[in-house]
Parts: C-alpha cells; sequence; structure tokens
C-alpha cells in the first residue's frame, strides 16, 4: 500500500529564486485543484496591543488589489465555483483554495494579486473590522471559545501563545488602516513562501503556473520572522473560572505545556495522545469520563505540536454540577497514563491507528496538501510517508510513559472552565 | 456514474457505485426512520435510539465498533436528523468486509441494555444543554415550532427536555423493533471494490435478517401557511439575530430544482461537503444587501432537499449596534426584488455552473459519495441523485420567476428575532 503514497518518485518540489517553494502531486481521475500554502507573516509579530493585526491584515488581501475590487474578485471567483481565502495562525498565514481544473489559473491570478498589490480600501476595512467585532461579541458568550481563550492566557501569560489571534474588542477596535498596511510591508514576502497545487494538473504545467503568478514577486528588505518563541515552564497548578450568563452547558480545558513537533520526543507524545483521548472515540478519556461515567457529551485530548511548543491539553463539555467529577476522572486517566505501563495490545492498538489511517487521510486532494505542507514546514522529507509506518511503530511502551511523566503532571495544570455562574 | 441496484429478498435496497481514485471504500446503512416519525411524548427517541447502538451487542461489546474500527485505520459514526437514522464506516478498501459484519450485527442483535439506556439519558441531556448555550439553535427550535403547527418537523432531533427526562427503555427498545429492518432501509457501498463480489457479501450477511411488519406511516402534512407567522426570543448574548423561514417544496417536487437555483442566487451554493464548512458566497444578493451593507455581519441560507414539505432557511447574525428589523427591512427588498424581477441569464448559469461545482467536488471523498447517494434515496430516489445536475442545468428564467411567486411571498414565511437580554427592550 505504501508504495501509492506521495514519495520523492511521485512529488515535484521546486525553488523559485526569489523563495517560493513550489510542491505539485497529480492526483487523476479529479475534477478539481485544490491550492494551499502559507507564509511567514502570523501574529508571532505582533505587539500584545495590536492582538488581531495579522488576522486583520490577512483578511483585507482578497477585499480589493490594484487590478480587482472585493465585488470583483467574489464574483470572479464564485461564478465558476471556486473558492480562496486567507487566514492567520501564530506562526503562519495560510492560504487554501479550490476550483475546477479548469480555473486553476484564476485561483493563481487572484491569489497573487491578493499577496502582492492588495489595496487596502477604508471601507473594507471598516466592513471587516465590523464583521470580526461581531465575532469577538460572539465569542464572549461561546463557552467553547471561552474555556479555550482562557486557558491559553493561563498557560502562556506575556507570550504570543497565549493571546487571541482574532485579537480582541479593544484592540481590534484601535488598529488604523496604517497598521495593516504597516503589517503588510514588513511581513509579507515570498521568501519562506510554500504553496502546494494537487489535483488534476501535471506537475510541469503546475510549476509554470505558479511561476507565472508569484516568480517576479520581490520583497524589499523584508526576513519572514521564522522565530520559535521560548517553552514556558509550569510551577504550580492555574485555575480560572469563566462565568457566562444564560448557559447550561460548561466547557473546560485543562492541560500543560506541550513540545514542538522537531521535538526527539514527538512521536510518543502523539502515540500517548491518542491512547489517552484520541482512539477508537476519544480513547482512555472517551472510555472513563463519556461511556463508564456518562459525564460529557465529549471529552478528548489534543496534543498542539507545532513550530514552537504549543499545548497539551484535555477538552470536555459538561453539565455544570459536573465539572469538578470530570477533572477527577481526567485526572484518574492521567495517572494511570503515568504510573502504568500501558498494556503492549493498547499501544500496538494506536500505532495500527495512525498507520492505518493514512489512505483516509491521502483520499482528498485537500488531504494530500495538507500532508505536502506538513512535510515542508517540519522539515520531514519527500520520503516521510515511506518511513511513517517505522517511526510509529519503533515507540515503545517505555517511551509513551516516559512522555507521560515528562509532560502530564496531575497535580500542576492549568485549568480553564467556562459556564454559568456555579 | 453507474449505480447498481438491486433489493435483497428481506427487502434491504441495495446502492453500490464504483469509485477507484483512491484505495478506499465507505459502507452506509440508512435507516427511513428520524424525528419525524417521533410523536409528542417520545421526541428525541431516534436520536437516542442511535446512540444505544454504539451501546453493543454480543458480537460486538460496548466500545468495540470504535476501537476495531480505529485499529483498522477506518472512521465512523451515526447521525440523526428528521428524516433519517444512519450509521457508517470508511476504512482502507482490503479492510472493507468489517464495515457489512458490523452493521448486520447493528440492524440486527443490539442489546439496548437497561443500564447502558440509563447512563446515556445523561450524555443526551448534555447534547441538548450543548445546544441550548447557542443562540442560534434556540432561534432555529423557536421558528420551526412556529412553522410547522402540524407536521412532526415541529420539533428539533435532540428532542424537547420533558421527554429526555422520562424516555424509558422499553420505548427506546420498541424503536428499534419497529424502524430497524432491512425492508426499511437502504445499504449504500461506494469506492475500491468489485461491484459483484460486493454484493454477494450484503446478500450473505444481511440476506439472513427477517423483514419485520412495515413501519406506521407519518400521515400528519402541515396544512398551507394562511399568513406570515413571527417569533421573539430573549436569551443571553449581545449579539442579535434573525432567521426567516419560507415553506418550500419537498425534494421530489419538480419545484425543488427552480428553488434551488433561486437560493443560490439569493443566498449561494449550498456546499456538499459533509465535513466541511459551505462555501463563503460573497457574490450571493443577500451577502450584498445585509453583510456589505454593514448590517448583518454574515449571513447563510439553506434548502434542504426533504422527504416532506419544509422550509428555506435564511439566518443572520446581526452587527453590533443594528437591529434585527433593520436587517429583515433589507431583506424584505431582495425578497421583492425576486418577486417583481426575472432573475438575469447570467445569474442562472452561474448558478448551475457553482452547484455543478460542488457536486464535482463531493465525489473526490467516497464518505462524501456515500452520504449523497444514501441521503437522496431516503429523501426521493437513485434518479434524483443520478439527475441532479441535468435537472439543475434544464431550469430555465420563467421556472425560477414561478417558483418565487409560489414559495417567496411574506404570507408563506415565519420570521423569527433573537435579542439579547440587554438590548431588548430598546429595540422591542
Amino acid at each position: 500500500m505504501s508504495s501509492s503514497f506521495p514519495s520523492p518518485e511521485t512529488i515535484t518540489r521546486v525553488e523559485l529564486p526569489n523563495g517560493v517553494t513550489v510542491l505539485v502531486y497529480e492526483t487523476f481521475g479529479s475534477p478539481s485543484v485544490v491550492l494551499s500554502g502559507y507564509l511567514w507573516a502570523g501574529a508571532l509579530s505582533e505587539t500584545p496591543a495590536q492582538a488581531g493585526l495579522a488576522g486583520f491584515t490577512s483578511g483585507m488581501l482578497l477585499r480589493g488589489t490594484e487590478t480587482r475590487s472585493f465585488g470583483q474578485i467574489n464574483d470572479e471567483l464564485e461564478s465558476v465555483g471556486a473558492r480562496l481565502g486567507f487566514r492567520s495562525g501564530v506562526h503562519t498565514v495560510g492560504f487554501g483554495g479550490k476550483a475546477l481544473a479548469e480555473d486553476l489559473d484564476l485561483l493563481l491570478d487572484i491569489l497573487a494579486d491578493g499577496l502582492q498589490q492588495p489595496t487596502f480600501p477604508g471601507d473594507e476595512a471598516e466592513k471587516l473590522r465590523g464583521q470580526i467585532l461581531t465575532n469577538l461579541e460572539r465569542r464572549a458568550h461561546d463557552t467553547r471559545r471561552m474555556a479555550s481563550l482562557a486557558f491559553n492566557e493561563l498557560l502562556y501569560p506575556d507570550h504570543p501563545y497565549g493571546r487571541s489571534v482574532s485579537g480582541y474588542l479593544e484592540t481590534v477596535s484601535a488598529l488604523g488602516r496604517e497598521e495593516l498596511v504597516g503589517y503588510y510591508r514588513a511581513h509579507y514576502a515570498p521568501q519562506g513562501l510554500v504553496i502546494a497545487v494537487v489535483g488534476a494538473v501535471s506537475p510541469q504545467t503546475a510549476v509554470e503556473r505558479v511561476r507565472a503568478a508569484l516568480g517576479d514577486w520581490q520583497s524589499h528588505g523584508v526576513t519572514p520572522n521564522r522565530s520559535a518563541p521560548p517553552p514556558v515552564h509550569l510551577a504550580e497548578a492555574r485555575r480560572r473560572t469563566v462565568a457566562i450568563e444564560g448557559k447550561t452547558q460548561a466547557d473546560l480545558v485543562l492541560g500543560w505545556p506541550g513540545l514542538a513537533r522537531s521535538d526527539t520526543d514527538y512521536m510518543a507524545a502523539r502515540l500517548a495522545n491518542t491512547i489517552l483521548g484520541v482512539f477508537g472515540m476519544m480513547g482512555r478519556l472517551g472510555d472513563h469520563v463519556r461511556e463508564e461515567l456518562g459525564l460529557a457529551y465529549y471529552v478528548y485530548s489534543q496534543l498542539e505540536a507545532g513550530y514552537g511548543a504549543g499545548p497539551w491539553t484535555a477538552i470536555a463539555g459538561v453539565n455544570p454540577a459536573n465539572v469538578q467529577q470530570a477533572i477527577d476522572g481526567i485526572l484518574q486517566e492521567v495517572r494511570r497514563l503515568r504510573d502504568e505501563p500501558v498494556p503492549a495490545e493498547e499501544l500496538a492498538d494506536s500505532q495500527a491507528f495512525l498507520t492505518g489511517s493514512m489512505p483516509l487521510r491521502l483520499e482528498t486532494n485537500e488531504g494530500v496538501a495538507a500532508t505536502l505542507l506538513d512535510m515542508e514546514r517540519y522539515d520531514l522529507g519527500l520520503d516521510y510517508l515511506l518511513r511513517y509506518a517505522d517511526l510509529v511503530n519503533a515507540v515503545t511502551v517505555g517511551d509513551v510513559q516516559a512522555v507521560a511523566q515528562k509532560y502530564l503532571n496531575p497535580e500542576v495544570y492549568a485549568l480553564a472552565v467556562a459556564g454559568p455562574e456555579a | 456514474m453507474t449505480i447498481l441496484k438491486h433489493t435483497l429478498d428481506n427487502g434491504l435496497t441495495v446502492l453500490l457505485l464504483q469509485n477507484r481514485r483512491a484505495p478506499v471504500t465507505t459502507f452506509w446503512v440508512w435507516y427511513r426512520v428520524g424525528s419525524r416519525n417521533e410523536v409528542p411524548g417520545i421526541t428525541g427517541i431516534a436520536h437516542w435510539a442511535e446512540h444505544m447502538l454504539f451501546k453493543g451487542s454480543e458480537a460486538f461489546p460496548k466500545g468495540q465498533i470504535d476501537k476495531l474500527i480505529a485499529r483498522n485505520g477506518g472512521m465512523q459514526n451515526g447521525f440523526t436528523w428528521l428524516d433519517f437514522t444512519t450509521f457508517f464506516e470508511t476504512l482502507p478498501a482490503d479492510r472493507a468486509d468489517l464495515a457489512l459484519r458490523i452493521e448486520a450485527d447493528r440492524m440486527a442483535k443490539a442489546l439496548f441494555d437497561a443500564d447502558e439506556v440509563a447512563l446515556e439519558r445523561s450524555v443526551i441531556i448534555s447534547e441538548r444543554q450543548g445546544a441550548e448555550n447557542e443562540p442560534v439553535f434556540l432561534l432555529s427550535e423557536e421558528v420551526s415550532a412556529a412553522a410547522f403547527r402540524v407536521h412532526p418537523y415541529h420539533h428539533e432531533t435532540i428532542g424537547d427536555m420533558c421527554d429526555l427526562e422520562r424516555i424509558s427503555h422499553e420505548q427506546l427498545w420498541h424503536h428499534y423493533q419497529t424502524y430497524y429492518g432491512p425492508n426499511n432501509a437502504i445499504a449504500v457501498a461506494v469506492g475500491d471494490f468489485d461491484a459483484t463480489q460486493m454484493l454477494a457479501r450484503i446478500e450473505e450477511t444481511f440476506g439472513p435478517i427477517p423483514a419485520r411488519s412495515d413501519p406506521p406511516p407519518v400521515n400528519r402534512p402541515e396544512p398551507p401557511q394562511r399568513g406570515e407567522r413571527r417569533v421573539t426570543l430573549v436569551g443571553a448574548g449581545t449579539t442579535s439575530y434573525l432567521q426567516v423561514a419560507y415553506r418550500a417544496p419537498a425534494a421530489s417536487d419538480p419545484d425543488f430544482f427552480p428553488l434551488a437555483v433561486l437560493t443560490t442566487v439569493l443566498t449561494g451554493a449550498s456546499g456538499m461537503n459533509l465535513f466541511a464548512s459551505s462555501p463563503p458566497n460573497r457574490s450571493s444578493r443577500l451577502y450584498r444587501a445585509l453583510v456589505e451593507t454593514g448590517l448583518a455581519a454574515n449571513v447563510s441560507g439553506s434548502l434542504a432537499a426533504m422527504l416532506d414539505p419544509y422550509l428555506y432557511n435564511i439566518v443572520a447574525t446581526v452587527r453590533a449596534g443594528q437591529t434585527p428589523a433593520q436587517v429583515e427591512a433589507a431583506l424584505d427588498e431582495q425578497m421583492d426584488r425576486v418577486l417583481t424581477e426575472p432573475i438575469s441569464a447570467e445569474e442562472l448559469e452561474s448558478a448551475v455552473k457553482r452547484t455543478k461545482a460542488e457536486f464535482a467536488y463531493s465525489s473526490e471523498s467516497v464518505t462524501n459519495q456515500g452520504y449523497w447517494l444514501g441521503y437522496s434515496s431516503v429523501v426521493a430516489d437513485v434518479d434524483w441523485f443520478e439527475s441532479f445536475v441535468d435537472r439543475l442545468e434544464a431550469v430555465t428564467v420563467e421556472d425560477v420567476a414561478r417558483v418565487a411567486q409560489v414559495y417567496l411571498s411574506q404570507r408563506n414565511r415565519t420570521v423569527g428575532h433573537y435579542l439579547p437580554e440587554a438590548l431588548s427592550e430598546a429595540v422591542a
């Protein structure tokens, strides 16, 4: 099976002179083409007072360019059933688009237009600001999002991972058009930009089209911010409760500082996390907290190992009366993962899940594109999928216990709960 | 696209579609039962019964299905909505037989253990509470209840809290015995397989399951609407919402396709990817009139294809500083426009191309394709799925103008306003 995975023989990778990396994978018999990528213009370079600036800036790229208005861009894309969007993360701004294969040129043309010559029209900025502010108002009354926001602030004080990429009412309200333009000029550059093209298009054609669209882009003295923020250390338990009126369910996030994708512990931690809160309807947490105790509608764990050390969390939605029981149930499973070696069969199950689900992940053009971008972003190599099963299967029972002991402390953790007033 | 259709002796409908793009196969079983089949006192029972079908049988004890599928690199789930209850597994193609064994077992051998029913009650109630946290759920529940006085589309699939507190083990078992016969089900396989072999294996696994009595029909058609209905809901938060629901034809009604084109012009193409959000639809008329003007933060519309006449629902999030009444007035202007002047030929062409593109995208995942094939068969028939694109292409500007008159008048709609407590007095 693995012989059919994208590999160095079937992935085309080309670096353009201006620093753009192009990855192409042709899928046969697909009517569409997917275009996906990123550049280093995320929220990392914001000051705390500018929170939301990177997201606001990326949201403006398709709201008016030297050659097209917002309305024209929407008409051109949507009249052929195509879509294209930008979204800012902490480190990078990602973009993604999809079209019928015959419309790849249009998609690339609009992408290039948005990246290279956005005009930041003032009236469009006000409209987008209004939408962002309404979204932030909604967030303030959304238990799930507020639990997550409070958790990040608690675990990462004075740190880029502790700030909301969407920003806050007061910061977004205060951002001026000149700050958007300034952020664009300071951080948008072809150096380090990666673009994957996957679908019904030959590699030669795709590379040629990307070169035509982005190959002439020159930035002027912009150095992409590719730094990883320092890891944090949690020395004492921290807890925050967010009271939200009129709610009938509470959401909680409990967790610790985790690790970066490049960390040598990564694969062991990924397996530990799979066992704890992913495998077969949310792992041990699902078995214990949801099934045995009947406490939660959802409960799972999540390892956010990215460019830097993101959080490792357990997340649950419960009746407000059951919050403490759910926390106790989660911590009980954390202790078990630390104190007892995982049965070999249970580890084998999770290994079989991670390796066996690859054909499903690679079924769609979007899935292949996401995998190619991960290879590039984390320097995994174009042969990563060929080595992947061996990497997963090399993890031992001892490795899993060791990472659980290293990262998951049942006494010292950060906990945020958002829900009705207790 | 060639769909092989077959009916087993016990009444099970089988639909097979080969799709060899990737070494993956999806297998679905659709039951013709949803919250549409419920009566007051047992609302929510179809969804709860679906949950119980993950709680074990002798062959697959509780929790085993999840683990077995995960171990084999697959995914699985179950869904309940107004017209159906469905279960699926998507697996690497060489493991697909496991799905057949699981679903045949689920159809006939579920245990419905009483202790499990008791435990699941709190999970179901917790799911309802989670939904109640969302203003748009609360608003939609009120609008549906006002739009349907007689027809069981009146209530939400999750059910009413008072019923969730009282539904008994016996009632759940009765639901299973009544609706889970092979003669009330459709099995769908899409993916990388040989159709003859697949059919033979379905025969072997499902063939021995005896048919059940025909389930009771749903005989409560909604009478014609004779005037606009309005509901106002006051609740938590600081954001207001507007929902406008027009009574719409069933999927099998010839009017469905022209109305689908018109709703695409108004609120955009519907995404057909089960697991991803709809396209942004920023070129639609209502986006321009409500969002571009700064009245709303977003607007979305959906004309769901349903077994019985249902709704064309439009929901807008009102921008801070604006009111639902202002958004409604701007919406009315656009609705008046489609009643008085025909859409342009370009709008028609673009709406058809967009929907065709979404349909093509959906064929790139066997799971999506299995979903649409099964869904179509429940709400209409296989032909509806196969001729979807042709029927859209046959729509004319005149058809669209005619259905606008029939369905999009004010007297045919229910309007809902959600007002945050803090603001309700100022704008009510």
